[in-house]
C-alpha cells in the first residue's frame, strides 16, 4: 500500500510498535483473566468457594472465557480496523473479491478445531465436577449407606430435597427433617437427591456447584462438600408460581459434633410440635363437633 | 446529505395503474407489498407494547424490594414479553420483510398465493387480539416456554393460559402458510436466468426460515393442543400424578423452541448479507460458504434442543451429545461471521445508517455467539442456566442480533417502501443510543447471572448485593428504548418530509431497486434476464456501457421490450443518496 494513501495514525506508528501493541493487549487480556482474583467471581467468572465442584466449574469457565475473549478481541479489532482502514475516499476502488476457497475452508477448519479442544477440555474435567469427592473419616462411622455407594469411601450423608410452592424441605438420613435451612456437618460428602411436590423447581446453591431442576415424577442428583463452617445461600432457579422469588434456600455447614447435637434437637422439637399438633387437633375437633362449624 | 455523483444511468419503469386507496383497500388487499407494509407495521405496534412490559419490569427490578409491580403482575409481564416479543414481534417482522421484498428480489409480481397471503396475515392479527384480550381479564403468567405442571389446570386456572396456547396456534398457522407460500414463491417464480446460485442471500435466508417453520410448527402445535387438552378434558400427557411427564412437555416445546432461535435470525443474516457489500462496494466474500451455512444451521439446530434442558434429570452421554452438537452450530455460524468480516475488507466503506446497524450486530451477535459456545458446555451450563447470564446470553442474540437486523432492514429497505430517505443524523443517534443502552443494559446481566441471580424473580433482598448491576441495567433499558423511539420517530417523519430517494439511492445489487420506489402494484414493467448474483449492477454496467459507444438500441437492450426509460440520476431529484 501506498504510503500517501496510508491513514495518518499508521504512518506514525511503525509496523513494530504495532505489533508490540497488539501482544502486549493480548498478553495483558489473557493474563489477566487467567490470574483473576476470587473477588472477581460473581462478575466475570462464576461463584465458587463452596465446594470442589463449584470450584471445577469455575475453573473450566475461566478457560473457556479466555478463549472466548481471544476469539472475540480478533473478530472485533479486525472489523474496527477495516472499518477505519478502508473507508471510503477519493480515488480509492474498492477490489472485487469473490471470496477465497483456501480462507474459507482454513476458518471453517480452525472453528472446529477450537471447539473439538472446547470439547476435550470438558471431558477430561467432567469427572472432578460429576463423582462426588470422597467422605472426610468422621461422617463415615455415622451414616455408611450400604445400598447406594456413590461417594467413593461410601461415606456421604444422602440428604432429600424436596421442593413445593414455595419452600425448600429436606430429610435427614435419620428422620430428622427442616425447611428452608439445610444443616450438613463440614468434610462430608453431602449426596443429594432432588424431589418435586408439585410444580417444577431448579435447586441452586452457586458456591456449592451447578443447579438441577426438581421436576415431579423424576428424581435428580447432585453433591457438595464443604470443607470449612459458613453459610451458603441460593434460590430456586426455575419459575414455580407467584413466590418463586422468594423461594429462598439457606445451606448451614458446622463442625460435626455441633450437626449431631442440631439433629437431635431437631428432632425433639419435630416430636415436641406433632405433640402439640395432636393437641391442638382434639381441641378444634371438640370444638367443631359442639359448634357445628361449617368446614372450609 | 445526498450526494449527487455524475453519469450513471438509472433504470426508471413506468407506473402503470392507479393504486388503490381507503381503508377498505388495505383491508381487502392481496398485494404483498400492502401485506408486507400491514405485517411492519402491525409487528412494531407489538414491538412497542413488549418494550412498554420490558421498561416495567426493569423499573420494579432497579431497587432491591421494590413494590412499584408485585409478583402476580410480574410473572404476567415476563410472560407476556416473551410471547409477544417472540410471536407478534420478531416471527411477523420477518414475514413483513419476506412479504415485501422477496418478490421484487427475485423478479416475481406477486407471491404465489395471494390470497393464502392475506389470510396469513389475519390469522397473525387475530392471535394478537386474543392474546391480548387476556388483559382485560387474567394474562397468562407461567412465561412464554409455559413448563408444565406449572401451566396446567391446577397451577394455571385461569384462561390466560388458553390465551396464551391460541396465541401459539394461531400465529403457528399464520407461519405455517406463509412459510409454504415463500417456499413455493422462491423455488418457482424467479426470474429468468436466476438459479439457486444467483438468489439473493436474504431470500436464501427466509426459503431456510420457512422450511424451518414448516418442521418446527406442527411439533409446537402437537404441543400446545395436548396442554389444551390437558387442561379441559382431563387426558393425562403432561401430569405426572396420572401417569404423564412434564419432562416430555420440554423436549417438544424446545424441539420446537430452538430453531425457533434460528428463525428469528436467519431472515437477519440475509439483511447483513445484502447491507455488507452495497456499503462496501464490492461483492460478499464467500456467496456459496454464506448460503451453504445458512443451510447448514437449519439442520443442525433441530439436533440442539435439549441444551435448553441441561440441568433436567438426563444421562450424562444424552448431555454430551447435546454439547457437541450445539457447539458443532458455532462453526457455520462463526464462518458466517468470518465472511462478513472479510466482506469489508479492501472495500470502500459508506458510512450510512444500515451499515451502522450491521456492524453493531457483528460486534454485539458474536458477542451472544461466544456466550452461547459458554452455555453449550453443561457443567458450565448447570451454573449459568436460568440466570440472568441467559438472560444476557438471549437478548444479545435476540436484540443485538434480530433487531439489530430489523434496524438495519428498515433503514436499508424504507426508501425503497416510501420512496423517500430516512434521517442520516436521525438514525445514527438512534443507533448508537441502541448500542450503547444495549450494552449496558445487557452487558451487565451477565455479572448478575454469574452472582447467583436466578431469571423471573419480581425482587430480591438488598442483602443479595445485586442493586448496583440492576439500577445500572435499568438505566440502560430506558437509553435502548430512546434509541428505538427515535428510529420510529425518524420513520414518521420521513414518510412526509424524507428526501425523495429515487429507485436505487444507495447503488445496490439486486433486482428490487430495479423498479420505481414505492414499486407499483404490478413490480416491475419488464423482468430482465439476470446473469449473475448481482443483476442491477450487470444492468448499469450494460446501460453506461451502451451510453459511452451512444449506442441508444443497446441502452434500450439493457432492458429488452416494453415501456424502458433511462433516466440519468441528474434528472431524478435524490438520485444517489450513497
Amino acid at each position: 500500500m501506498r504510503a500517501a494513501t496510508r491513514p495518518s495514525w499508521r504512518r506514525h506508528v511503525p509496523g513494530r510498535v504495532r505489533a508490540r501493541i497488539v501482544t502486549a493487549v493480548t498478553i495483558s487480556t489473557v493474563g489477566g483473566l487467567a490470574v483473576a482474583p476470587p473477588a472477581w467471581a460473581g462478575v466475570i467468572t462464576p461463584e465458587s468457594g463452596g465446594s470442589a465442584n463449584a470450584d471445577s466449574i469455575a475453573g473450566l469457565y475461566r478457560i473457556v472465557l479466555i478463549i472466548a475473549a481471544v476469539i472475540f478481541c480478533a473478530v472485533a479489532g479486525t472489523l474496527v480496523f477495516f472499518l477505519v482502514r478502508y473507508r471510503a475516499r477519493r480515488g480509492r476502488v474498492a477490489s472485487q473479491i469473490r471470496g477465497n476457497t483456501r480462507l474459507e475452508i482454513a476458518w471453517t477448519g480452525g472453528a472446529a478445531l477450537i471447539l473439538v479442544v472446547l470439547a476435550a477440555l470438558t471431558f477430561t474435567r467432567l469427572h472432578g465436577i460429576v463423582t462426588p469427592a470422597a467422605s472426610g473419616d468422621a461422617a463415615g462411622a455415622i451414616f455408611a449407606t450400604v445400598d447406594q455407594p456413590r461417594a467413593p469411601g461410601g461415606h456421604a450423608l444422602h440428604i432429600k430435597i424436596t421442593g413445593r410452592q414455595f419452600v425448600w424441605r429436606f430429610d435427614y438420613p435419620n428422620g430428622a427433617y427442616s425447611y428452608e435451612e439445610l444443616e450438613v456437618p463440614i468434610n462430608t460428602t453431602v449426596v443429594v437427591d432432588i424431589y418435586a411436590l408439585d410444580v417444577n423447581h431448579s435447586w441452586w446453591v452457586p458456591k456449592l456447584g451447578g443447579k438441577f431442576e426438581a421436576i415431579p415424577g423424576y428424581v435428580n442428583h447432585t453433591w457438595f462438600k464443604i470443607t470449612a463452617p459458613g453459610v451458603f445461600t441460593g434460590q430456586c432457579a426455575e419459575l414455580c408460581g407467584q413466590h418463586h422469588a422468594q423461594m429462598i434456600a439457606t445451606v448451614r455447614a458446622v463442625p460435626l459434633e455441633a450437626w449431631k447435637s442440631w439433629v437431635t434437637r431437631q428432632k425433639q422439637l419435630i416430636a415436641r410440635a406433632k405433640v402439640d399438633d395432636q393437641v391442638n387437633k382434639a381441641r378444634l375437633d371438640s370444638r367443631a363437633g359442639a359448634a357445628q362449624v361449617e368446614s372450609p | 446529505m445526498a450526494t449527487y455523483l455524475a453519469s450513471v444511468p438509472q433504470i426508471v419503469t413506468h407506473r402503470a395503474e392507479r393504486e388503490p386507496r381507503g381503508w377498505t383497500s388495505w383491508v381487502t388487499t392481496t398485494d404483498h407489498k400492502r401485506i408486507g407494509i400491514l405485517y411492519l407495521v402491525t409487528s412494531f405496534v407489538f414491538f412497542m407494547v413488549g418494550g412498554a412490559e420490558a421498561l416495567l419490569m426493569r423499573s420494579q427490578l432497579a431497587l432491591p424490594n421494590n413494590t412499584l409491580i408485585g409478583a402476580e403482575q410480574y410473572n404476567q409481564l415476563v410472560t407476556m414479553h416473551g410471547t409477544t416479543m417472540i410471536f407478534l414481534f420478531v416471527i411477523p417482522v420477518w414475514a413483513g420483510f419476506a412479504n415485501y421484498m422477496v418478490p421484487l428480489m427475485i423478479g416475481a409480481r406477486d407471491m404465489a398465493f395471494p390470497r393464502l397471503n392475506a389470510l396469513s396475515y389475519w390469522l397473525f392479527v387475530a392471535g394478537g387480539v386474543v392474546f391480548y384480550s387476556s388483559v382485560l381479564w387474567n394474562p397468562p403468567d407461567a412465561g412464554w416456554f409455559s413448563y408444565t405442571p406449572l401451566s396446567n389446570g391446577t397451577y394455571s386456572p385461569t384462561a390466560g393460559q388458553d390465551a396464551w396456547i391460541y396465541v401459539i396456534h394461531l400465529t403457528g398457522i399464520a407461519s405455517a402458510i406463509g412459510a409454504i407460500n415463500i417456499v413455493v414463491t422462491i423455488a418457482s417464480m424467479r426470474a429468468p436466468g436466476m438459479g439457486w446460485g444467483r438468489l439473493p442471500l436474504f431470500c436464501w435466508g427466509v426459503l431456510t426460515q420457512a422450511i424451518m417453520l414448516i418442521v418446527a410448527i406442527p411439533v409446537i402445535a402437537a404441543a400446545v393442543t395436548m396442554l389444551l387438552t390437558d387442561r379441559h378434558f382431563h387426558t393425562c400427557y403432561f401430569d405426572p400424578r396420572c401417569g404423564g411427564s412434564s419432562l416430555l412437555w420440554q423436549h417438544l416445546f424446545w424441539f420446537f423452541g430452538h430453531p425457533e432461535v434460528y428463525i428469528m435470525i436467519l431472515p437477519g443474516f440475509g439483511v447483513i448479507s445484502e447491507v455488507l457489500p452495497v456499503f462496501a462496494r464490492k461483492p460478499i466474500f464467500g456467496y456459496k460458504a454464506i448460503a451453504a451455512s445458512t443451510v447448514g444451521i437449519a439442520f443442525l439446530s433441530v439436533l440442539v434442543w435439549a441444551h435448553h434442558m441441561f440441568t433436567a434429570p438426563i444421562p450424562l452421554v444424552v448431555l454430551a451429545f447435546f454439547m457437541i452438537s450445539s457447539m458443532a452450530i458455532a462453526v457455520p455460524t462463526g464462518v458466517k461471521v468470518i465472511n462478513w468480516v472479510a466482506t469489508l475488507w479492501r472495500g470502500t466503506i459508506l458510512f450510512r445508517t444500515p451499515l451502522y446497524f450491521a456492524c453493531g450486530f457483528l460486534v454485539l451477535f458474536t458477542l451472544g455467539g461466544l456466550s452461547g459456545v459458554m452455555l453449550a458446555i453443561f457443567p458450565v451450563d448447570w451454573q449459568l442456566h436460568g440466570s440472568y447470564f441467559v438472560v444476557a446470553h438471549f437478548h444479545f442474540v435476540l436484540v443485538a442480533g434480530a433487531v439489530s437486523a430489523v434496524m438495519a432492514a428498515v433503514y436499508y429497505w424504507f426508501p425503497k417502501m416510501t420512496g423517500r430517505m430516512l434521517s442520516e443524523p436521525l438514525g445514527k443517534l438512534s443507533f448508537w443510543l441502541q448500542f450503547v443502552g444495549f450494552l449496558v443494559t445487557f452487558g451487565i446481566q451477565h455479572s448478575l447471572g454469574l452472582s447467583g441471580m436466578p431469571r423471573r424473580v419480581y425482587t430480591y433482598n438488598a442483602d443479595t448485593g445485586w442493586g448496583t448491576d440492576n439500577l445500572i441495567s435499568t438505566i440502560g433499558a430506558f437509553i435502548l428504548a430512546t434509541g428505538v423511539l427515535l428510529t420510529v420517530l425518524n420513520v414518521m417523519r420521513s414518510l412526509k418530509r424524507g428526501v425523495p430517494a429515487g429507485p436505487d439511492p444507495w447503488k445496490a445489487n439486486t433486482l428490487e431497486w430495479l423498479c420505481v420506489s414505492p414499486p407499483p402494484a404490478h413490480n416491475f414493467d419488464v423482468i430482465p434476464r439476470v446473469t449473475s448474483v448481482e443483476p442491477l449492477r450487470d444492468l448499469r454496467a450494460q446501460v453506461a456501457r451502451a451510453d459511452r459507444d451512444g449506442d441508444v438500441a443497446g441502452t434500450a437492450g439493457a432492458l429488452p421490450g416494453v415501456g424502458l426509460r433511462v433516466a440519468r440520476s441528474t434528472n431524478v431529484r435524490g438520485g444517489e443518496h450513497v
